[in-house]
């Protein structure tokens, strides 16, 4: 035991580590721990921007035919929101988490290429930078964060804001494969002795297919932007009609990105639930061979279904057959997992702290989302509800109640690692409960202003019977999940500076990382001893209790 | 100010109500909402089976002073089977009423031609009834009881055809022609609006839909073939001429007359219409006279430019287009 729990006893908080000192080490580093936390801290300051700018929409949504801003304000504000929420905040954090924790749980020193690492990072950084620069050079870009064409086109949106948003999209997807790529190199190259594929912990099997989807999906999107802004800057035609191009080829090549997109944005969510789970269980994942080979099949079937953005295109009908099976079929290795994480809470002995408390929320919230998911599959009711606000809703519900719930869990889990402080748990159940009713009463309502004919991506709307009553209960809940948001952040900050000292393992976890002290130092591990399971902490903590669990994974 | 008085007083009445998928005015429309009642009775089972089992597991299992270490239970290839095969099935049931339900709401066309076109132009709708010649904008007129095909269209971005009651939505492509098959049943005016977001007024580009009984219909295609009378009043016929002379004609056309231009909505008949603007307001003398004078203070971005008027001649081309029945 002794052995493997190398305590730093003189690291208690990042204070400690000379090497973190300064602008400079920060700046310049190549430390996987480093370049993690300044993702995660970037990904929530980008999600307090999309939050203003969300909360600026839900105002001038109170009431109808309100004329707090302008249409043309609010193109702009739904297109930064979505961008910014997909590729500054979700992709970012979710990156965070993966590079900080997964040499740390493999008993790695650091990623494969270091050097790659910071580069990803820098090109999110300065990608980011340069999106919100187009408010200052005339004009964010205004044609929702999928940017359909022609809309694109110069003839449509005549200022520079589209040629910002696709550069800035352009750079910052150069760096996601880099950051793709060194993670699958990590992941494959880096074990400890003895840490089969086997035995990796779920968190890093689903960031490792991750890191598959990613250097696969972004491709398209990259080759759709270059088109874009050769159309806009070199007057090429992929995207006219009038002149030979094609409008629908967009959809296509953005989607084809778009769609693994979207489990690229749950995957790692899906790894968080796995890890919190079974420690606040205190059980070992129920059936962690189908939770991988699940999440394999998510990947692999991610790449087959991107037509289902596109049901109302008017596609053939061979081809909606193909797409709305495959749609459905994803369905099935998804609640796979949901019943998989209840099944490991049946039987054990949960404890409700604060990141088990969101988890659970996750899987009822995500669930939702997924129902109404496979509600867009079944076409004809996409044809009625696509592009609506059933479409915002289903949006968030999986987005924020899913991904995002899961990476505040994964917060407050993970928070006494990198910090060396606990977050204060009486908080944090306010904070939970102030984000639950927040977000359940800011997005269940939607779902009926979508079957009752409501568009999305409007600034305004007629006073029609209900409109007015759901959006402005949407808006009020709106603050109530803002608020919860503050006292998240508020939570953080002040833990920072006054929680409890952690220790190297708070929860009396399993994992790798739980074995070195909080933070850890720059070189993570002294010694990594060979693995002999899935649960190196458990099996040295229990050998002498529960000898036959110490099997598993061989 | 001007314009949300103006909208506002426009609204009251007619030219917004209620819609829904749920009240379905085609057999179309009614099979989707069918497909959506099953779909929605799904989703309820699945979700109450996970809510009850995460409750219970929740109260069950909460760790209790004393507690120690759980059975390490690994899995059961069993039941895991057993949750991967029932939805599958499930799901596979879906997907067979789904195919059956396609079939209903855009079957295959054959070599059958639209009975319209819609062409979805930013922020308008243009409607063509290829067999008559009728061209008209932003109220789409259709016989009851008749099967119709819609043929979708766009001349600049993507918009979207979408009348919840009548049924799908159709995405309107610049170079890829759709099809949307409508059958209304009962007579009425049905609303709708544009579902792909195409820029700035993609918020005012409503849908008007006028189901009238065929003969009705029949009588209303052969007046829009007719060409307006001359106008005769002293106002009118000076806003026939400031119309010629203020540019208007560049873009609109009236038939009869030298304005031939189809950049704007076609003007023959707009006496006849009960809104401006695509169901934006209501067509009247004050609210037409007050859309010429500024159009862009009632819909900001629209294509028409405020061409700087004085009110007196916005009154008179008014008077000339009220005229125009
Ligand atoms: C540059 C082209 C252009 C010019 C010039 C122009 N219009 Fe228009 N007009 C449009 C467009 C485009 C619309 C549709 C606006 C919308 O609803 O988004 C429109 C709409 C209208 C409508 C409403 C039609 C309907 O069915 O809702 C009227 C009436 C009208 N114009 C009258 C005029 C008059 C009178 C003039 C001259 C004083 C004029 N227009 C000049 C382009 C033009
Ligand atoms: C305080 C929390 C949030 C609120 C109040 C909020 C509200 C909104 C609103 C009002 C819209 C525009 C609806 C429309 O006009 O179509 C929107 C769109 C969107 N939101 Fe959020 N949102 C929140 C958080 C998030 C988060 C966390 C994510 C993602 C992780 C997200 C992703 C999106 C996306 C992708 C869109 C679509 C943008 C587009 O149409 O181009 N939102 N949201
Ligand atoms: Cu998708
Ligand atoms: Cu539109």
């Amino acid at each position: 035991m002794s052995e493997a729990s190398q305590s730093h006893a003189t690291i208690t908080s990042l204070a400690d580590i000379k090497e973190y000192r300064g602008l400079l080490s920060w700046v310049a580093s190549i430390d996987h721990k480093q370049i993690g936390i300044m993702y995660v801290v970037s990904a929530y300051f980008f999600l307090f921007v999309g939050v203003v700018e969300a909360l600026i929409m839900r105002l001038q949504l109170i009431r109808p035919n309100n004329h707090l801003i302008s249409p043309e304000t609010y193109d702009q504000l739904f297109t930064m929101h979505g961008t910014t929420m997909v590729f500054l905040m979700a992709m970012p954090l979710l990156f965070g988490f993966s590079v900080y924790l997964v040499p740390l749980m493999i008993g790695a020193r650091d990623m494969a290429f270091p050097r790659l690492n910071a580069l990803g990072f820098w090109l999110y950084f300065f990608g980011a930078l340069m999106l919100y620069f187009s408010f200052m050079a005339g004009g964010a870009p205004a044609a929702g964060w999928f940017g359909y064409a022609p809309l694109t086109e110069k003839s449509y949106s005549f200022d520079h804001g589209i040629d910002y948003w696709a550069l800035s999209l352009l750079v910052m997807g150069a760096g996601s494969v880099a950051t793709g790529i060194n993670l699958i190199v990590t992941v494959l190259t880096l074990r400890a002795p003895g840490m089969t594929l086997r035995r990796l912990p779920l968190f890093v099997w689903m960031v490792f297919i991750n890191g598959i989807l990613v250097v696969l999906a972004m491709p398209p999107l990259n080759a759709a932007l270059v088109m874009i802004l050769a159309d806009r800057l070199l007057n090429t035609h992929f995207f006219t009609p009038a002149t030979g191009g094609s409008a629908l080829m967009w959809q296509n090549y953005f989607w084809m990105f778009g769609h693994p997109e979207v489990y690229i944005l749950v995957l790692p969510a899906f790894g968080v639930i796995s890890e919190v789970i079974p420690v606040f269980s205190r059980k070992v994942m129920y059936g962690y061979g189908l939770m991988a080979t699940s999440t394999v099949a998510i990947a692999f079937l991610s790449f087959g279904v991107w037509l289902h953005h596109m049901f109302a295109t008017g596609l053939g009908f061979a081809i909606l057959y193909l797409f709305a099976a495959s749609s459905m079929l994803i369905a099935v290795p998804t609640g796979i997992k949901i019943f998989n994480w209840i099944a490991t809470m049946w039987g054990g002995t949960i404890r409700f702290s604060t990141p088990m408390l969101f988890a659970t929320a996750f899987l009822i919230q995500f669930t939702i989302g997924g129902l109404s998911g496979i509600t867009f599959a079944a076409i004809p009711l996409d044809w009625q509800l696509t592009d609506s606000y059933f479409v915002v809703a289903h949006i968030h519900y999986v987005l924020l109640g899913g991904t995002v719930f899961a990476m505040i869990a994964g917060t407050y889990y993970w928070f006494p690692k990198v910090t060396g402080r606990m977050m204060s748990e009486r908080v944090g159940r306010w904070n939970f409960w102030l984000l639950v009713i927040g977000f359940n009463g800011t997005f269940a309502v939607l779902h009926i202003l979508g079957v009752l004919g409501m568009p999305r991506r409007v600034y305004t709307y007629p006073d029609v019977p209900y409109f007015g009553l759901l959006h402005a209960i949407s808006t009020y809940f709106a603050f109530v999940l803002v608020l919860g948001l503050l006292v998240f952040v508020a939570n953080m900050i002040w833990s920072l500076l006054r929680g409890k000292v952690a220790g190297d393992d708070p929860w009396d976890a399993w994992t790798l990382e739980w074995a070195t002290s909080s933070p850890p130092p720059p070189e993570n591990f002294e010694r990594v001893r060979t693995i002999h399971g899935r649960r190196p902490l458990w099996d040295l903590k229990h050998a002498a209790v529960a000898p036959a669990a110490t099997k598993e994974g061989r | 100010m001007t314009m949300t008085n103006a909208v506002m007083s426009a609204m009251g009445g007619q030219m917004h109500h209620h819609t829904s998928v749920f009240n379905a005015q085609t057999p179309q429309a009614q099979s989707i909402a069918n497909l959506f009642y099953i779909d929605l009775a799904i989703a309820a089972v699945i979700f109450l089976t996970v809510t009850a089992l995460v409750i219970a597991a929740v109260i069950r299992f909460r760790a209790r002073p004393g507690d120690g270490e759980p059975y390490q239970d690994p899995g059961n290839p069993k039941l895991e089977t057993l949750w991967t095969v029932v939805p599958a099935l499930i799901l596979l049931f879906l997907l067979v009423l789904t195919a059956r339900a396609m079939f209903i709401v855009n079957p295959p066309v054959g070599t059958r031609k639209p009975d319209v076109i819609v062409v979805a132009h930013q922020w308008w709708w243009e409607y063509r009834y290829p067999s008559s010649g009728v061209v008209t904008a932003n109220e789409l007129h259709m016989p009851a009881g008749t099967n119709w095909l819609l043929g979708i269209q766009s001349a600049d971005v993507i918009h979207d055809f979408w009348v919840p009651d009548l049924g799908a939505k159709m995405d309107a492509i610049p170079g890829h022609p759709n099809v949307l098959w409508i059958t209304p049943q009962k007579t009425g005016t049905y609303l709708g609006t544009c579902a792909e977001y195409c820029g700035a007024e993609h918020a005012m580009m409503g849908i008007r839909v006028i189901v009238q009984p065929p003969e009705e219909f029949a009588q209303w295609e052969k007046a829009q073939l007719h060409a307006p009378a001359p106008p005769v009043a002293a106002a009118a016929v000076r806003g026939a001429g400031l119309f010629e002379e203020k540019t208007c004609m560049n873009c609109h056309n009236i038939a009869g007359t030298k304005a031939r231009a189809l950049v704007g909505p076609d003007l023959t008949h707009l006496a006849d219409r009960d809104t401006i603007g695509s169901n934006l307001i209501a067509n009247n003398l004050t609210n037409l006279a007050q859309w010429i004078a500024d159009p862009q203070s009632l819909k900001p971005g629209c294509n028409m430019p405020n061409l700087r008027l004085s009110g007196a001649e916005a009154e008179d081309i008014a008077v000339y287009l009220e005229s125009l029945k």
